[in-house]
């Protein structure tokens, strides 16, 4: 069984969706991790990435309520916020938490001129669909980005935000997209995929957009020229069938657009969830990271998000399969409603040491991993 | 056991290239099968016990520790009897065996308190009492003035059944007189290990590692434990643990020098480690991994890198807990996370018989 799994990894055919549950019952981590480091290494040698990056939520109220988030909030809540364009163009001036209002952060970058320049390569930003911003608010957060720091790169919205402006704009999906890709947009993160299937779906998240529905938009956006970001939630109520699957439907449309870069297991964080759950173990997260490797032969890069795994398992995924552990990331509200075990940030030090203690070689990458700086 | 024999050890160079090694998996994967040799039955223990600590005041002030106080400090403190006897009590009513009971060298008391406490236990519970580690030994003997055998055979009468790794640190010299100068030698901590394993006490052995060591004192150390455990066999467990360096007189040193103290041990070095301790110490029946500096996923990914003991739950945990490291951690969690790792779990008593499976 293995033999023939393992002949299949060397020869770089393809895996069934029989070989991946095979994969995900084996108790034999040291199988998957050599399988998964040997099919890591054919795409990407011995470099494990990081990036310059920053998280931003612009809002944490929500329409969608689902119930394995503990970030959103309705209108009027205690708790709930709002961010201003210009509070968000504060936050991507200043480097860490620590570096206070003086700009005493790194600079090392050369600006163009006239440009003030933002330490971070690239931003994340995602939040909730809030009831009342119209699109163009949406729209003139990013140009203002754009803006004020031009070489920045611009990583926004789930497909589930998309989807939303669609409609609250009345536009079709390619005009929504292309308008934003307009403003700024440089890249979509690959948020609220969740779990594809519709009956595990229904109970986890009734309100959001279907799988089906989160694969239309990705699709349109590598069409007209979006790169995107893959999740997928595990961990909760899900079987080992539901992730094969999950798995099979980003590798079918990959085939089709190649507009994927990186797949990102995300595990379930139980506190104030509404989801009777525990923390996901560490060979469970191992193990999906090394079959998402194997079974996603079309994906260039795996991301052990270290926000969720922790920075241990981060490290360790990088022998399992992965080649990326994300960023410098600064501030975190998501995964820390619920109850993250992880800081939110990490220096870049701190990155490159866990990379090299891997015995991988660190490179800081820029948004569509260019490599930036390898560290020897 | 006398199959092992016939098969050829790991040598001290064989450990070092291992420890220097970057295939983890490969390591592994030989810890691996080395502890299902030994543990075939797929059992993945673990004891409920209390850590009770019966003093902060401590004369040694090692620079890895955050948990010494100087005896005028607001927050030294030493055990009230009562105290202590309710924390028993609590123990005993969550199911546990054992206490681990460990302080500093206060230096007020003598041999007397020592005997007192443990026959004040023993009077009123039936528990087995794991305390005292070898500093704390060789501080009552000397205080004493009485030699390490006749302290611990008094101890033991008192009611004393078993000795903590604790104090073993690195056993190199070169590497104690930097971190730890006034606590006892290598060959010290190995004589108290040897004496009370010739009056039939069963002890652990520990390691604790990621300070200023380098590789080859790492092997000095695992080879120590084994030659021991060779005339020996006394030792029931070895546990290896990280050098925690919050709020550590090391790391405050080194942040006043301008530079981090580089060790917060990462989980591919504490696994490799782990892995070699498996192999190289094929004398010694048990393994730790260590939840309370790892955390619980590393500490359940430990099992398949050789351990096959969770170690404690931990009812209280005052010293790793001052140096700012603060998992929490359930008997149902540990469970839990055994289970999900295909093993059995099972409660164990202080020489590992089984008391419960679940």
């Amino acid at each position: 069984m293995y033999k023939r799994i393992k002949d299949k990894i060397r020869s770089g055919k393809r895996l069934t969706r029989n070989d991946a549950l095979k994969l995900f019952e084996s108790d034999d981590i040291f199988f998957l991790g050599e399988q998964a480091s040997f099919a890591a290494k054919e795409k990407n040698g011995q470099r494990a990435y990081f990036i310059k990056n920053r998280h931003i939520n612009p809002t944490n109220i929500c329409v969608n309520r689902c119930r394995f988030c503990a970030f959103s909030r309705s209108k009027g809540d205690e708790g709930a916020f709002e961010l201003t364009s210009a509070e968000i163009i504060r936050k991507l001036s200043i480097s860490s938490p620590d570096a206070g209002n003086g700009g005493r952060g790194k600079r090392k970058r050369k600006s163009s001129p006239g440009h003030p320049v933002s330490p971070f390569r690239e931003v994340h930003i995602v939040g909730g669909l809030h009831p009342e911003w119209p699109f163009a608010y949406y729209r003139e957060m990013i140009s203002a980005i754009r803006r004020t720091f031009p070489e920045l790169r611009i990583k926004a919205f789930t497909a589930v935000e998309i989807d939303y402006f669609s409609r609250i704009a009345g536009l079709s999906l390619e005009k929504t997209l292309l308008s934003l890709k307009e403003s700024g947009l440089d890249l979509m993160p690959g948020g609220g995929a969740e779990i594809f299937d519709p009956v595990v779906r229904r109970k986890l998240c009734p309100e959001k957009i279907s799988g089906k529905r989160w694969l239309e938009v990705m699709e349109m956006a590598h069409r007209v020229g979006i790169k995107t970001n893959a999740t997928m939630l595990y961990g909760h109520i899900e079987n080992y069938t539901h992730r094969v699957d999950h798995l099979l439907k980003l590798r079918e449309l990959q085939d089709k657009t190649g507009g994927f870069q990186a797949f990102i297991p995300l595990s379930f964080h139980p506190r104030n969830t509404q989801i009777q759950g525990r923390y996901t173990l560490g060979i469970e997260d191992l193990k999906t990271i090394a079959v998402s490797r194997l079974m996603l032969d079309n994906f260039d890069h795996i991301k052990a998000y270290w926000i969720m795994l922790g920075e241990k398992i981060s490290q360790l995924a990088l022998v399992f399969g992965a080649d990326d552990i994300d960023g410098t990331i600064v501030e975190e509200k998501i995964t820390h409603a619920a109850g993250a075990l992880t800081h939110e940030y990490l220096t870049v030090d701190q990155l490159v040491t866990i990379i090299r203690k891997a015995g991988k070689v660190p490179v800081e990458r820029d948004a569509f991993y260019t490599s930036i700086k390898r560290y020897s | 056991m006398k199959e092992k024999k016939t098969k050829r050890r790991v040598t001290r160079k064989e450990a070092l290239a291992m420890l220097k090694s970057k295939d983890l998996l490969e390591l592994g994967a030989r810890a691996d099968s080395l502890r299902k040799n030994l543990h075939p039955e797929g059992t993945v223990t673990f004891v409920v016990d209390r850590n009770i600590n019966y003093t902060n005041v401590c004369i040694n002030k090692c620079g890895f520790c955050a948990f010494w106080r100087n005896a005028d400090h607001p927050e030294a403190f030493l055990i009230d009897k009562d105290d202590l006897f309710m924390k028993i009590q609590e123990t005993i009513d969550l199911g546990g065996t054992q206490i681990l009971l460990q302080g500093g060298l206060h230096p007020d008391l003598r041999i007397d308190y020592y005997i007192d406490l443990l026959t004040g236990i023993k009077e009123r519970f039936d528990i087995t009492v794991h305390g005292f580690s070898p500093p704390e030994i060789r501080y009552i003997s000397d205080t004493a003035r009485r030699s390490v055998p006749e302290t611990l055979k008094i101890l033991k009468e008192a009611g004393l059944n078993s000795i903590p790794g604790g104090g073993a640190e690195i056993l190199s010299d070169r590497v104690r007189r930097k971190m730890s100068p006034k606590k006892l030698s290598s060959s010290e901590w190995l004589d108290v290990m040897e004496q009370a394993h010739e009056l039939g006490m069963r002890t652990t052995a520990t390691m604790m590692f990621g300070s200023v060591e380098d590789p080859e004192d790492i092997v000095q150390h695992l080879d120590s434990i084994r030659t021991l455990q060779d005339k020996t066999g006394g030792f029931t467990a070895f546990i290896p643990w990280s050098f925690q360096p919050g709020n550590t007189a090391l790391a405050r040193n080194a942040r006043e020098a301008g530079r981090v103290l580089e060790s917060t041990v990462t989980a591919v070095e504490y696994l490799k480690i782990l892995s070699v301790s498996r192999l190289y110490l094929d004398n010694v029946r048990n393994l730790q991994a260590s939840w309370v500096t790892q955390g619980l996923k590393l500490a359940q990914v430990a099992l398949r890198f050789g351990a096959n003991d969770f170690g404690s739950t931990m009812i209280e945990e005052n010293v790793v807990a001052a140096a700012g490291v603060a998992y929490r951690v359930s008997k149902e969690d540990i469970i839990l996370a055994i289970k999900n790792a295909n093993f059995s779990p099972a409660q164990r008593d202080t020489y590992y018989n089984i008391v419960t499976r679940h």
